[in-house]
């Protein structure tokens, strides 16, 4: 039953044994299964069952590999099943203190450390000792050479790299001849490109081992046939070697058969590569070709130039053709030679192979042969071989430089070996650092020397007895023995040749045997000192956590190298011995990047990430938390930052991610005009990094920041404290101190109140008997002339429609409205009433955050609106007059004064009077003009001047204010320009310390710029100087109101506190916002351009509402008004003083002029510091040329520079579009509207269609007048028109800015509160555009009450 | 939602402003002998100097700094105390035993409250003047602490207002003393060390452990409850 099953069976028809192994995969070792049993199987698989799959490709029955463990093991006993618990129950084992020992001390707590080291020293062979004879010499050599044979021919490479080979080939013909064709062309293309390289590789090398293998074979056989030449020479035998070679027969035919198909293939592929280099150095050969004939052509025409120039220029050096630059002419490549190919190959296989049919050489090399006896030898080797009996050899133990032990001293055989056979058990407490042999030899009783020293490796702790191999480590000494005898000496020359050439020299050498290893103790413990003592602790610790790999790089440090190897020692890459490896090159060679180009410092910053980057930045929380500490606007004083990411709702970041959108988007739905949108956009980005600057300012501190130091005292000062040392300290009656201030911090909401002291006002408007101007009948239509309705309710005489003058005709309230909230006064008389009332308002911050910062960009205004109130009679029937009264109150709005917040918190206080802002036509209305003409002083003054409030607002408790930014912008002035600004300004500041004092400001990017550069003569739009050819006054009021109509910043509150930024006037133009300053700075150039003398004008003013920007608190602190430009001109006999911001002007002794103070006067060329007595304009001289009176800061000591202007040449102007302006008007209109019927949403709203359009067509005509003397003929008009109606309406003008304070300003009017049950509405829009879309709006709002 | 957990933890502080260990040369006009660097003296030791009158009278503010996601639920953040005097035993202790209680809720440990103690007292002329300003954390365990802060005052720029300062009754103070409380801008100011106030805390907290903070000693973690850390949030 056990023979042999033949292949073919065990394989579908027609198909060849697949050997796995030959294309280069792994196949793992298979179980040993003796031969027989493998048969009987066999044969029992195909009678049972005829099918094949049992059997594999080759033919063989399919196996695993070897899955018996190398060692036996056993599973756990477990005696009983309860027992299982308590085999797993934890057992609590308290920590033990880790207590570090030195390398060289045992601690003197621990157990003495009994470690135990074997030094197993089996023998000493003699690879050259003096007393060699030239015999053992050869000797030596052989068995050196017929060790290296054996090693050899155990890995027997060249059959192996021949396997290969031929499988290689193999693999290339099934790629050629694709069995399966659905492969791509591609890769097998590709495959069998890298076979053929493979195939070269292995040749070369396969013919490289060969060539060794057969040097190898003639290199013993010729030192075998020295040696038996050398026997026979000196006719006695010394070495007991013989050399027997071993013929092994082969087939002639077949080998001769293989040999040549061998020597064909090699042929045919070499063919190959060769015509593949052909080809490419064809190629090359072309294109150099290509490149020496261009060039050549080119020297050609080079020549023909030279000849020329040569021709012109005889003397001039013409360049020398340089010969080495020339490009060589390439030969084209040779074909090559199939002879010549056959050539070579047979040559090398002539030189590196078997020819064939010669037997293979087998040698074989034994002891077998004798030694002569002495009585055969000569007298020298007979004395020899003395000496070598004479000699004796033993080995020291040196550990740690100390010697432990040594052996037995044993003489040294004939054979030059030594057996010692000892075992040395090293007791040791330290750590090994060197354990070395040292290698003795004595001679007779002369004494010893000593030959060499070996040193032993310290074993790796997993070398434990037993289990060491014995390892020979070769020694070698350097002495230098001579001898008299037969022996060649060491060190010394000698020669196997009769003539003494061909010399040798050999030093003494051998090879030690030895293992060394660590002893186990009786339970089985290796008795190795612990790791931690391992010698330079501190670096094996490093090793140990591998710190190199950690920081990027790895412990191999070379993992190219390693791959390398790998590739060319042809590692079997589906070994799992060699998975690690495989998968380590395999990582280190995809990518190219692998081995790091960097070092990285915070290796271990993984470890400490206890989430990971993109949990991290997912966490709503966390981005909150870095938000906020960034200063985000946004979440800047988010306070109480949720402590789960699921309490953080979405939304609070809606508005940041929207603003970071919308950053470079257009938002034109706010903004009806798309240039304002722009413009808005602008100022947006401007004040971000205004406020990005000034938040970076603020984390840099000064000392006056956080210490309040009083100042060096002068002596005055410190006399008056030396009277205040006699005061006593604590008063029974103390003197009124300021409020204290509050720290925002501590407040919450209804903490904060402002107080509205309404004192009195000036100037009301008193209803207008109109009955005696249109002669109607009384009880008509009379509608705005109150005085009917006046009457019942005072039922005095004087109230009768035809008292002439001076009739009290008003009964005017003040009420004050701040974020929604309403106040208002009792009800008083008259054009000139008193209320002396206080009016309590609460304020809310915006979030509920009191922070400095917050406070500051408060943007709401404080409304204070004079209405009047009027009774009506809507008693229908007289017959019940006498039983009671029924009327109904209404209230006409008389006009308004607006205050921003901003101001009150700057200011802490408001104390002053102030200009009511009364619409152009008021009507019903008109002042007492008596009371001005008594004031008529000046002739340039307009009749309707207008009416005031005194007010005194304050908040309580007083809050501290914001810091005014003190950062240092840099500048291009000239140091020294800017040196002298300093001191004048510390100068003037030393004088009259309250007075403003202005040289320098900041320009739009931030610079530092001299302030007179700003004032040059520019000229106003043509438009305007057409208008009026012959009267310069009133170009001038008109370009005053052109300039008064480009709106103010609309949010300067942003700005306040923070820093002041003048731009250019064509900046200002063209952002069409802009505060005081840069009025001031282009109605001054205007002026300028009119030719006439004009000044910037600083000072100190009441605060005109909105039109007023904190610049300086320590300077407006003590005051009421604050800091402001106005333009100062001169006419021929007098000063005007100009407010750029409405457009009015003011002569110099008009004592309603709101400029209170003037610091200084800035001109084209120079500035002027007010040194007199009084700063009020109404007492001061405007002479500047009087030094008494005005410092100079240009004067002769100090020329002016002629410092160039910052402002353009010329400002250029372009029409606005009216039909855009058309456009806008109508939507205005549309949006009001719609705002008015919101604002009401209890009542039906009804438009008044043709009163709406009769005062569209009256707006033009306001805005043509100014606003001034329309009146009388509007209210005819009207008349006319609506005569069954009671009419309650005014026209409001604003420059065009954005939408909100447009309905903000007809919201303030309150004529949307009227909710008489038949009320109609009539508003009308009118738009003037002016050059560069300054746009002057009017709305006419009105109500109508149809009578009956 | 709701019962999910607390959003905020609580951090109930009582205790009380102790005393006032205050040493130091007192009020003298600087001579260019004196040195410039405080005399080190133990406290509670103090030197009964006949030249210069030692520091008495002395009263004592405080007031809590706390980040922006604490807000005081109850009690008085800021607080003055009365005036002592010296005691007239050997101790010469200045002794307020002013109470503080104050209760915080937070979601965040974050800016931690912090109490800052500034004290005053009359100088040679009768004017209040600072004596020190100080300011420690408010201890994150739960207990009972006991904490003596080294107070420090602001140093005149120069000798002469060193002169003028003491003169006039006007020291050198910090514009807001929650500038001790702070690490940001203090690179510009010069202080000289004086004297010892001793604050006396217990602390209570709620909640904390809940939203996964541990602040207690270790050996009261596995007494205070099995209530796992909640760790991140999900």
């Amino acid at each position: 039953m056990s023979y042999p099953v033949p292949t073919y069976k065990k394989l579908p028809e027609n198909v060849q044994p697949r050997f796995l192994e030959d294309e280069g995969l792994y196949i793992g070792a298979r179980p040993e299964v003796p031969r027989a049993c493998q048969n009987i199987m066999e044969n029992r698989l195909l009678t049972q069952e005829p099918g094949r799959k049992w059997f594999g490709d080759d033919g063989r029955i399919l196996a695993l590999p070897n899955p018996t463990k190398g060692f036996p093991s056993r599973p756990p006993m477990l005696t009983r099943e309860q027992d299982i618990k308590a085999e797993l129950e934890t057992l609590y084992k308290k920590a033990v203190k880790y207590v570090h020992r030195s390398q060289h001390m045992i601690g003197s707590g621990d157990p003495p450390g009994n470690f135990q080291l074997d030094i197993d020293i089996s023998g000493l062979i003699f690879t050259h000792h003096p007393c060699f004879s030239r015999e053992h010499v050869l000797a030596a050599k052989l068995a050196q050479l017929y060790d290296q044979y054996l090693a050899r021919h155990q890995r027997n490479k060249a059959k192996f790299l021949t396997d290969k080979l031929q499988a290689l080939r193999n693999a290339v013909q099934t790629g050629l001849n694709p069995a399966k064709p659905h492969k791509s062309l591609d890769t097998t293309q590709k495959a069998i490109n890298e076979y053929k390289s493979e195939i070269r590789q292995t040749r070369k090398l396969r013919d490289a081992e060969q060539e060794k293998d057969r040097t190898l074979l003639k290199t013993i056989i010729k030192v075998w046939k020295e040696m038996k030449s050398l026997r026979e020479f000196q006719r006695f035998t010394n070495t007991p070697l013989k050399l027997v070679l071993r013929k092994e027969k082969v087939d002639q035919k077949a080998d001769e058969e293989a040999f040549e198909a061998e020597i064909q293939a090699e042929i045919s592929e070499l063919l190959e590569e060769h015509m593949e280099e052909y080809d490419q150095k064809m190629e090359g050969y072309r294109a150099a070709y290509q490149q020496w004939k261009a060039w050549k052509k080119a020297q050609r025409a080079k020549k023909k130039k030279k000849k020329q120039a040569v021709e012109e220029h005889p003397h001039g050096e013409v360049e020398q053709p340089c010969p080495g630059e020339e490009p060589v002419k390439p030969v084209p490549p040779e074909p090559t030679d199939r002879a010549l190919v056959e050539q070579q190959v047979r040559e090398r296989a002539a030189r590196s192979r078997r020819r064939p049919g010669e037997p293979t050489l087998v040698p074989e090399l034994s002891l077998a042969g004798s030694i002569s006896p002495n009585e055969q030898c000569p007298r020298a080797e007979v004395l020899r071989r003395e000496d070598v009996k004479r000699r004796s050899v033993y080995l020291k133990v040196i550990f740690n430089d100390k010697e432990v032990s040594r052996t037995d001293s044993r003489p040294l055989g004939a054979d030059f070996r030594v057996h010692f056979g000892q075992i040395f058990n090293l007791q040791i407490f330290n750590w090994p650092e060197s354990l070395t042999l040292q290698v003795y030899e004595t001679v007779g009783h002369s004494g010893t020397t000593l030959l060499a020293e070996v040193f032993l490796p310290v074993p790796e702790t997993t070398v434990v007895t037993g289990r060491a191999p014995i390892e020979e480590v070769e020694f070698s000494s350097n002495q230098h023995v001579t001898l008299d005898h037969e022996g060649v000496g060491s060190g010394v020359p000698f020669s196997f040749e009769a003539d003494g050439s061909n010399q040798l020299v050999l030093m003494t050498s051998g090879k030690v045997s030895n293992s060394v290893s660590w002893a186990i103790g009786e339970n089985g413990i290796p008795l190795i000192p612990p790791l931690s003592e391992q010698n330079i602790g501190f670096r094996s610790a490093l090793k140990r956590a591998d710190a190199i790999s950690s920081i990027g790089t790895s412990g191999l440090t070379d993992l190219k190298k390693l791959a390398k190897w790998a590739a060319e020692s042809r590692l079997d890459p589906n070994d799992p011995n060699n998975a690690p490896l495989m998968q380590l090159i395999s990582v280190a060679t995809s990518g190219e990047s692998y081995v790091p180009e960097f070092f990285r410092l915070e290796q271990l910053q993984q470890e400490f990430n206890f989430v990971s980057d993109e949990e991290l930045n997912r966490s709503k929380r966390f981005r909150l938390l870095c938000l906020r500490s960034q200063e985000v606007p946004e979440f800047r004083n988010y306070k109480q930052i949720p402590a789960y990411d699921r309490e953080i709702m979405e939304k609070v970041f809606q508005d940041y991610e929207k603003r970071l959108r919308d950053r470079n988007v257009i938002e034109t739905k706010d903004h009806i005009d798309t240039h304002r949108a722009i413009v808005a956009k602008y100022l947006q980005q401007v004040r971000e990094s205004v406020i990005n600057r000034f938040l970076i300012a603020k984390h840099h501190f000064l000392l006056s920041d956080l210490i309040v130091e009083e100042e060096v005292p002068n002596i005055s000062i410190l006399g008056l404290s030396l009277f205040k040392l006699a005061e006593q300290k604590r008063p029974l009656r103390p003197r009124r101190k300021g409020r204290k201030k509050v720290t925002a911090q501590t407040l919450s909401d209804g903490d904060i109140k402002v107080l509205v002291n309404v004192i009195r006002a000036y100037d009301i408007p008193v209803r207008k008997p109109t009955a005696s101007k249109f002669q109607q009948p009384a009880r008509s239509s009379r509608t705005f002339s109150e005085k009917r309705a006046a009457s019942p309710t005072t039922r005095s005489p004087t109230h009768s429609a035809d008292y002439p003058l001076g009739q009290v005709l008003v009964r005017p309230f003040v009420e004050v409205s701040f974020q929604r909230t309403m106040c208002h006064t009792t009800t008083a008389e008259g054009p000139n009433p008193s209320w002396n009332e206080e009016l309590e308002l609460p304020f809310r911050a915006p979030n509920g955050d009191y922070s400095t910062a917050s406070l500051q960009s408060v943007k709401d205004d404080v409304f204070i609106n004079i209405f009047d109130e009027v009774l009506y009679d809507v008693l229908e029937d007289d017959r019940e007059r006498g039983r009671g009264i029924h009327t109904r109150i209404e209230r006409h709005w008389l006009g308004s004064v607006k205050i921003p917040f901003s101001t009150i918190y700057f200011q802490a206080k408001i104390d002053g009077t102030f200009k009511i802002d009364i619409p152009p036509v008021l009507l019903g209305y008109s002042k007492e003009r008596s009371l001005i003409l008594e004031r008529g002083f000046d002739a340039a003054r307009s009749l309707s001047a207008g009416s005031y409030i005194t007010l005194f607002i304050t908040i309580e408790p007083q809050l501290v204010p914001g810091e005014s930014v003190r950062e240092k912008f840099d500048s291009q002035e000239d140091e020294k320009l800017l040196q002298a600004t300093e001191k004048f300004q510390t100068e003037c500041a030393l004088k009259f310390p309250h007075r403003q004092c202005l040289t320098t400001v900041t320009d739009i990017s931030g610079k530092t710029v001299f302030v007179t550069r700003y004032l040059k003569p520019l000229s106003p739009p043509q438009e305007l100087l057409d208008a009026h050819p012959n009267d310069p006054q009133a170009t001038a009021e008109l370009v005053a109101r052109y300039v008064s109509l480009i709106p103010f910043l609309p949010d300067t509150v942003s700005f306040a506190g923070i820093c002041d930024l003048w731009s250019t006037s064509d900046q200002f133009l063209d952002l069409l916002a802009g505060d005081e300053e840069e009025h001031a700075v282009l109605l001054c150039n205007y002026f300028l351009s009119l030719g006439k003398k004009a000044w910037l004008m600083m000072g100190s003013a009441i605060p005109e509402g909105a039109w007023y920007t904190e610049r300086n608190t320590r300077l407006g602190s003590h005051e009421a008004w604050g800091p402001t430009a106005y333009v100062l001109t001169r006419e021929q006999s007098h000063y005007l003083i100009w407010n750029p911001c409405t457009g009015h002007f003011y002569g110099q002794f008009d004592t309603f002029c709101p400029l209170k103070s003037v610091g200084c006067l800035i001109g084209p060329d120079n500035i002027w510091f007010n040194t007199q007595r009084y700063d009020s304009p109404l007492r001061i001289n405007f002479d500047v040329t009087k030094p008494k009176l005005w410092k100079s800061f240009f004067s002769r000591s100090l020329p002016y520079p002629g410092l160039s202007s910052v402002q353009p040449e010329e400002l250029i102007y372009q029409c606005t579009d009216k039909a855009a302006a058309a456009e806008l008007q109508d939507r205005i209109e549309k949006i009001l509207k719609e705002k008015i019927m919101d604002w009401r949403p209890r009542h039906l709203t009804r438009w008044n269609r043709y009163c709406t359009s009769a005062l569209r067509h009256f707006l033009p005509v306001l805005e043509r007048s100014r606003g001034e003397d329309a009146e009388d003929d509007h209210r005819a008009e009207l008349l006319k028109q609506l005569g069954d109606y009671r009419f309650s309406g005014f026209p409001l003008h604003m420059p065009y800015s954005e939408l909100k304070p447009l309905t903000e300003a007809v919201y303030s009017t309150g004529v949307h509160n009227i909710d008489v049950p038949n009320v109609e509405f009539a508003l009308a829009v009118y738009i003037h555009p002016y050059p560069k879309n300054v746009l002057s709006v009017w709305i006419y709002v009105a109500s109508l009450i149809r009578n009956r | 939602m709701a019962a999910a957990g607390p959003s905020v933890f609580l951090l109930m502080v009582n205790g009380q402003v102790e005393s006032a260990q205050v040493s130091g040369r007192g009020s003298c006009p600087p001579s260019p002998q004196s040195p410039r660097g405080p005399i080190a003296r133990p406290p509670g030791l103090l030197r009964g100097s006949g030249e210069f009158p030692e520091y008495d009278e002395l009263y004592c503010k405080y007031c809590f700094v706390y980040g922006q996601d604490w807000a005081p639920t109850a009690g008085l953040e800021e607080g003055i105390s009365q005036i002592t005097s010296k005691s007239q035993d050997v101790r010469r202790a200045l002794v307020w035993n002013f109470p503080i209680d104050v209760t915080f809720k937070s979601t965040n440990p974050y800016g931690w409250p912090q109490i800052v103690l500034s004290v005053y007292g009359p100088d040679v002329f009768g004017n209040d003047v600072v004596r020190g300003y100080g300011a420690v954390h408010v201890p994150f365990s739960p207990g009972r602490h006991k904490r003596t802060i080294p107070m420090f005052v602001p140093e005149s720029t120069s000798k002469l207002q060193k002169f003028t300062s003491w003169f006039m009754g006007r020291r050198p103070e910090y514009t807001d003393p929650k500038v001790v409380a702070q690490g940001e801008g203090r690179e510009v100011t010069r202080v000289r060390s004086q004297g010892f106030v001793t604050l006396l805390f217990n602390v209570v907290t709620k909640d904390m452990r809940k939203l996964g903070y541990d602040t207690g000693p270790p050996d009261t973690q596995r007494a205070s409850g099995p209530s796992p850390p909640q760790g991140l949030p999900q």
